[in-house]
């Protein structure tokens, strides 16, 4: 196969692309300019955006002696990831740029441009296995498992994906491997931030491009109990750093319960009323075959990066998802995907629309 | 096999020249020691200045040597405007980088700068001199356009730049070598050459620099060059820099006209295709470069089409100039009155002394594939 090797200049993508090299492919190795100030030198490791980080994958494509090129694609960037990040936010839910990255950028922008151009699919350095089918698959790593960030590409663009590492048994063996290979990236630090926001200040980054109004915090009567400089700076479930000026009468700690953003206000109360388990779903993608359109189906769900599967019973009714937990959780912030699954495999996911408590 | 058709970007190491590079690396000895050992260098210096002098129509005290184009255009756009009194500079909006940032440099000491407008066929459009005035410092336009090899009408620059009193200054990068350059015919005060646009290494250059005009140094040190470009002599530089020039002017005319065919047959090859239209194709001859072919595509990003062409064994660029391995819209074209989409939509084919016919062909062969999957890539 002619395959195009998505190297953002970090150890795991540098190792992706030896594998699909050592699997016999025709491997070219391209790297994603996404920020649209590409001038800037910026310190330290976010796995895209920076000069620094095109340089390292340009010399990761040397040592695996592969061809290499930049692809601009930060046009498509900051129309849909970034645009989409601001729309959400500012309606009050809490995005995950990194699902859209995949929806919008890594196995659409670019994996339209190299089938255009005469490829036959994208490896990525993700944690996730891709089995025959395809089936979409939690990486043997439970650690590293990225299949909650890649259920929203569908079936269609799983079937044009490889996710090399998604049998690694950990970062320190893909390190150890890059190492061996003569890969010098092989000790760079992992990327957490949200690689758009310099210095990962969401805040600060949110109130540049959205502007900021100070507004009322109020608690779950409706009281007012502080104030806000922004709504969309705060985030369901959320603790810290709300500013309140008046102690909840029985002196508990207090959550964000709801951001509302047509009259900016920010809604706090006690950590009970943050438990939901029922919740709804929208633009939902479903990978596997079956889809449970009249029976509920028993299933776990993950309903944030890095969270724990959680059992539930999920229906789905043409683009919404319906999901009943067999026991409530908190926390859970609007905007955020929704992913199913039996066992390790991905069923299907949906953006988390709503979320409430069944009558008892 | 690579076909190689980007020797505009660079040019292959002539021969003579990597001989006479060996041959100077043999000797120890600064040339501007008074020992043997440096007597012996700075003979191998001086006599590669005569031969540039000679080839190209000036004194050897007019030549001063640089590590190349870029500082060459820099020394004569900051060294001029600092050196006169004047208030302004004046660019064509079509010059390279290492004029018009230069000149954009000097607003932070108080210049303005006037930018100088092309018409659609990338010349200097007939009113754009009329920004001249007295207070012009200097007046930068370059030779030919290392996008799209558009000759620009220079005795005019000339002829209005002197009734002003402004000295005038040329890139000639891309004209050094490959068409006839008679310095002081040309009635120009200060013109930039670089060693590898005409098959020297990388890392040589020059400014041909009139005795009378005003200039002070940039970069401040030993007083090399007339004091006006410090640093020690690049001496293996200058004797290929003077050895490749040797080859490439003794056979100008001759190779000129082979290179012509070459990059019309390029062209022809690009205007075969739907929604491609070429750059230059209505001037006269001796407003063309005879090695670059260049043409401006519906439909495609460069990046893209570059990708393509890379794939399948051919070496070209966009012309524009790229930062961090993204292309920049073509800055030339947007000048000429191209939307934005087409300034990301440019393929330059430059031809060099040891392209062939059948690196043509190759280009031929595949162009019209090239640019489609280009377009079937390019976001609608």
């Amino acid at each position: 196969m002619q395959v195009l090797a998505a190297l953002s200049g970090g150890v795991d993508s540098a190792v992706a692309a030896a594998r699909v090299l050592d699997a016999g492919h025709d491997v070219v190795g391209v790297h994603m300019a996404l920020s649209r100030s590409r001038a800037e030198h910026r310190s330290g490791s976010r796995g895209c955006c920076s000069i620094e980080d095109a340089s390292d994958a340009r010399r990761a494509a040397d040592v695996l002696g592969i061809p290499f090129y930049v692809w601009d694609l930060s046009e498509e960037f900051e129309e849909t990831v970034v645009a989409d990040f601001l729309a959400e936010y500012a309606a009050g839910r809490t995005p995950n740029p990194c699902v859209r990255c995949n929806e919008h950028i890594k196995f659409s922008a670019l994996l339209d441009r190299g089938l255009a151009l005469g490829f036959d699919a994208v490896a990525t350095g993700h944690y996730a296995r891709n089995l025959p089918g395809p089936e979409l698959h939690r990486a043997v790593d439970p650690l590293k498992d990225q299949s909650y960030v890649l259920a929203v590409m569908g079936r269609e663009r799983l079937a044009r994906a490889l996710f090399p590492l998604g049998d690694a048994t950990s970062k320190a063996q893909v390190r150890a491997e890059a190492a061996a290979r003569g890969l010098k990236v092989s000790a760079k630090p992992d990327s957490y931030d949200i690689c758009f926001v310099a210095d990962g200040d969401t805040k600060g980054f949110l109130r540049d491009r959205l502007g900021s109004a100070p507004g009322p915090v109020v608690d779950e009567t409706g009281m007012q109990v502080g104030e806000h400089d922004g709504a969309h700076a705060y985030t369901v479930g959320q603790r810290r750093g709300l500013g309140l000026t008046r102690p909840a009468p029985d002196g508990a700690p207090r959550y964000v319960l709801e951001v509302r953003p047509t009259t900016n206000t920010v809604v706090v109360g006690p950590a009970a009323l943050l438990s939901v388990d029922a919740i709804v779903g929208e633009d939902a993608v479903w990978l596997a075959d079956d889809v449970p359109a009249t029976e509920p189906l028993p299933a776990s769900v993950q309903l944030r990066a890095h969270g724990d599967p959680l059992g539930a019973r999920v229906r789905r009714d043409g683009d919404t998802l319906h999901i009943e937990l067999d026991t409530p959780t908190r926390g859970l912030a609007a905007g955020q995907s929704a992913v199913v699954y039996a066992g390790s495999r991905v069923l299907g996911q949906a953006t988390i629309r709503s979320a409430h408590r069944r009558a008892a | 096999m690579t076909h190689y058709l980007d020797h505009a970007a660079t040019t292959t190491v002539r021969p003579e020249a990597t001989a006479a590079y060996a041959e100077a690396l043999r000797h120890t000895g600064n040339a501007s020691a008074v020992h043997a050992a440096g007597r012996r260098s700075r003979r191998i210096l001086e006599e590669a200045r005569e031969t540039v002098a000679a080839l190209l129509g000036c004194d050897p005290a007019e030549v001063v040597l640089t590590s190349g184009g870029t500082e060459a255009d820099n020394l004569a756009v900051l060294g001029t405007a600092r050196a006169r009194a004047g208030t302004r500079v004046a660019v064509g909006a079509t010059e390279h980088h290492a004029v018009l940032d230069p000149a954009h440099a000097l607003r932070r000491e108080g210049f303005g700068v006037d930018v100088l407008p092309v018409g659609g066929d990338g010349q200097l459009l007939p009113g754009a001199l009329d920004a001249l005035g007295h207070d012009t410092a200097v007046v930068s336009i370059m030779w030919a356009n290392n996008e799209t090899g558009v000759i620009q009408p220079l005795g005019e620059v000339v002829e209005r730049a002197h009734s002003l009193g402004i000295p005038v200054h040329t890139d000639a990068v891309q004209a050094v070598g490959h068409v006839p350059v008679d310095f002081r015919a040309s009635g120009i005060d200060l013109l930039s050459l670089s060693g590898h646009k005409v098959g020297a290494p990388v890392g040589i250059g020059a400014l041909l620099a009139r005795r009378e005009t005003p200039i002070v140094a940039v970069a401040h040190g030993g007083g090399q060059e007339r004091g006006i470009r410090s640093g020690t002599a690049n001496v293996p530089g200058a004797a290929a820099l003077a050895a490749a020039l040797t080859v490439a002017v003794a056979d100008l005319d001759r190779e000129a006209d082979r290179r012509r065919r070459l990059r019309d047959d390029l062209l022809a090859a690009l205007a075969a295709i739907d929604g491609v239209h070429p750059t230059g194709t209505g001037l006269p001859e001796d407003r063309r470069h005879p090695g670059i072919a260049h043409a401006i595509i519906d439909g495609v990003d460069a990046d893209s089409l570059l990708f393509t062409l890379d794939r399948a064994g051919i070496a070209a660029s966009a012309g524009s100039a790229c930062r961090a391995g993204v292309h920049e819209p073509s800055h030339v074209a947007l000048a000429m009155g191209w939307g934005a989409e087409h300034a990301r939509g440019t393929l330059r084919c430059s031809v060099g002394w040891d392209t062939t016919a059948a690196d043509v062909s190759a280009f031929a062969a595949v162009v019209g594939d090239a640019v489609g999957r280009a377009r079937r890539a390019h976001r609608s």
